[in-house]
């Protein structure tokens, strides 16, 4: 199947190894990935922030990049959620119909990872291979935007060597929110101490999610802590084998050295 | 041909009375209550509590979803037709020999109730629980006039005695626990016994006593409403405790104070509502008190009924095509109990009577957007609320929709809209994207683990590394394969 590659900003220019996962995982899986060059970003942060007048180009611009393909696939929850819920919105609130008519479908043929691997091609094991302890948090975007539901757990369960542990209060924000988490950054990082209180518990080597803003978010603060406690995106879970696996190195941590 | 004349948008609730405005941004606000160690853990044992008791009565009923979409339908059917239903309504009510005063806000409220008890020569009312009233300030309003409100509710009694502010729709004393409300018995409440204990059972009997002999010696009672059925004009009060019941039915003088938005179109409608209400707000199955009076029946209960009108703000809320579905809201605080920021801030937070995710759009809406404009930020847009929420009103979007009216309230640019229409030009042209990219390499250079970033970045870097950026974006590495 040719499958167009939605990075996502932060994927593309802070978190490459999850978009990169992605390519290697749907290539290994015998897909054509494509990356559309004229992509930026879907315009989350500024409506989520208040600023829908400055999104309505970057809600035009990814509809007009994305709508020639028919299968188009984003390693975040976040991201997908902000097209399939977000996009069409921001276009009707600007008076601009036609624009949320394609945003609309284009929406309808883009599919957060766990969502296209399952749903659309049908695989839960896609024969990775990761011996590590890993816990999953399930992002928030992910479960109540797109109801991805166990999806990511299925495709968990399927990895060899890799030793799943259910993560308590599992859908509970980690306090992010984007821009929230400057604005309100107090109450943000309350709500962080939490999620990494039971990320912790669990015994872990790397905390899993699908969102490379939660992952931000939760590896920011067990960096500063030195919890040694890693994260990582489910697309390099799936995207590492036998051959590319380090084992006993899951994964640096966020800060540096 | 009927003659329109074009009377302009309506009234926002005004300023200088009630509370619908803290005095302070929600961070600000939040930054004291996250600092309260006694606070944060009354807060996460209740809402673990009431979130485990009401999810689990939740899950028994097979027809949840339907019951939802329901409510969600009637409200939005009442919301559609609120001047025609509210005129049926004050009809069926003066039928049935009440009186029915229309209050546009806050003070016209206020005068209307306190001429009503001093023109029923009383110094004295009782109070059912009502978020109408917190709403107005009728408290407060009362006391000016001579008048000592005394209010019923458990809950709200601990509020008042201890000169605090309800932090909680349904459990306003949620902020406390049982140590910090015997040590306001003790310092506050009249004739009580010295020896008190924190023993639940205790507290409550002192309160019995105290509020048992004030039921029996106050000719007028002051209410809310959970709902007024249009169609026969009966108004309706759910409680758990029985003292609203004794408000409503021993002294003379019942004056109820009721938002506008409290209407249903028929007496049917009510079986949808007393289903969601209970197990959305406290995890019953049925409430204890469900209290349903039609103005007045001779010899039997108050011989006098009042019933305000209260819009203050509410018809400009229902003007916004966007907003209007937060006039749905049913009071139940399960969008509270499921908020990770409301479980941490606490209500005090919010400023308004009406905290946590339904205050975050409501509060905003009902005064204006400039006077609660922090308030749709105070949320990181999880959902909980949305899928808690008895009538389905989606607080997430609403909360959006708000922050776009926050942000496009301001005549002149901010400092962070500058930011904002740079980012938004630079990622509509690709080019000046990547070199963005390439600039975000150089926060190497913003000290170690980004300490040095300038506020408001420096938010994050308070408590949070950030990472290191990577030598190679992806459309680099794509470029190069």
């Amino acid at each position: 199947m040719r499958i167009a590659l939605f990075v996502t900003c932060l994927a593309d220019t802070m978190f490459p190894q999850a978009a990169t996962a992605t390519v290697r995982l749907l290539e290994r899986l015998g897909h054509e990935v494509v990356f559309p060059p004229g992509q930026t970003c879907c315009g989350q942060m500024h409506v989520n922030t208040g600023y829908q007048r400055d999104a309505v180009p970057l809600v035009r611009r990814h509809v007009e990049v994305f709508d020639r393909y028919d299968v188009i696939v984003a390693p975040s929850g976040s991201c997908v959620g902000s097209v399939r819920h977000q996009h069409a919105m921001v276009a009707r609130r600007a008076g601009d119909e036609r624009l949320a008519g394609r945003a609309e479908s284009v929406a309808g043929r883009t599919y957060e990872l766990s969502e296209l691997l399952v749903d659309v091609l049908g695989v839960t094991d896609v024969g990775a291979y990761y011996p590590h302890r890993v816990t999953y948090h399930p992002t928030c975007h992910s479960s109540r935007m797109l109801r991805v539901g166990d999806r990511p757990r299925r495709l968990l369960r399927e990895v060899r060597g890799l030793d799943l542990v259910e993560l308590p209060a599992a859908d509970q924000c980690c306090g992010f929110g984007g821009t929230f988490a400057v604005k309100n950054a107090e109450t943000s990082t309350a709500m962080l101490a939490d999620k990494m209180r039971h990320v912790l518990a669990t015994g872990a080597d790397v905390c899993a999610a699908s969102d490379a803003s939660c992952l931000l978010h939760i590896g920011g603060g067990l960096s500063r802590l030195r919890a040694g406690v890693g994260t990582v995106h489910l697309a390099e879970i799936l995207a590492s084998t036998e051959r590319t696996a380090t084992p006993g190195a899951p994964r640096r941590s966020a800060a540096r050295p | 041909m009927t003659r329109r004349t074009f009377l302009g948008m309506p009234a926002t609730a005004p300023p200088g009375v009630g509370h619908l405005r803290g005095t302070e941004s929600f961070p600000a606000a939040a930054r004291r209550s996250l600092a309260d160690p006694q606070l944060r853990r009354n807060l996460r044992h209740a809402t673990t509590t009431i979130r485990a008791k009401s999810g689990a009565v939740i899950a028994e009923l097979p027809d949840w979803e339907q019951l939802r979409a329901a409510g969600a339908a009637i409200k939005a059917d009442t919301l559609a037709r609120l001047p025609e239903l509210l005129e049926q309504l004050e009809a069926r009510v003066t039928e049935a020999g009440g009186v029915v005063h229309w209050a546009a806000d806050a003070v016209e409220a206020n005068r209307i109730v306190t001429d009503l008890v001093r023109a029923a020569g009383a110094d004295r009312v009782i109070k059912v629980k009502s978020m109408a009233t917190q709403e107005i300030g009728l408290n407060e309003a009362l006391e000016a006039a001579g008048i000592t409100p005394v209010e019923t509710d458990l809950a709200e009694l601990i509020v008042q005695l201890g000169d605090d502010r309800p932090s909680h729709i349904l459990v306003p004393a949620i902020h406390r626990n049982r140590a910090e409300i015997r040590e306001i018995f003790l310092r506050e409440m009249p004739g009580v016994d010295p020896t008190l204990t924190d023993d639940p059972t205790a507290l409550a009997a002192a309160a019995r006593r105290f509020l048992r002999q004030t039921f029996l010696s106050t000719p007028v009672a002051v209410s809310g409403a959970n709902f007024a059925v249009a169609e026969t004009g009966a108004l309706a009060v759910v409680e758990s405790e029985g003292n609203g019941r004794m408000c409503l039915t021993l002294p003379q003088t019942l004056i109820t104070v009721m938002g506008v938005e409290k209407v249903v179109p028929t007496w049917r409608d009510l079986e949808v509502f007393l289903q969601l209400l209970p197990r959305a707000s406290t995890g019953e199955r049925m409430n204890p008190y469900t209290s349903m009076w039609t103005g007045v029946t001779p010899g039997d209960g108050p011989q006098a009924f009042h019933l305000v009108l209260l819009d203050n703000g509410r018809s400009a809320v229902l003007a916004d095509e966007v907003g209007r579905q937060a006039l749905r809201c049913i009071r139940c605080s399960a969008c509270l109990n499921v908020c990770p920021v409301y479980e941490r801030a606490g209500g005090h937070a919010y400023g308004s009577v009406y905290p946590g995710p339904i205050g975050a759009v409501l509060s905003p809406q009902l005064t204006g957007i400039e006077d609660n404009a922090s308030l749709p930020y105070a949320s990181t847009l999880c959902g909980a609320c949305y899928d808690a929420c008895p009538v389905k009103i989606n607080i997430p979007e609403l909360l959006v929709h708000l922050r776009a009216e926050a942000v496009e309230s301001h005549r002149r640019p901010t400092a962070e809209s500058i930011v904002m229409a740079a980012a938004a030009y630079a990622m509509d042209h690709p080019r000046l994207y990547a070199a963005g990219q390439r600039a975000a390499r150089l926060s190497r250079f913003a000290g170690r683990r980004g300490r040095g970033l300038p506020p408001p970045l420096n938010g994050w870097t308070g408590s949070r590394d950030l990472p290191d950026p990577p030598a190679q974006t992806f459309r680099d590495w794509w470029a190069q394969r």
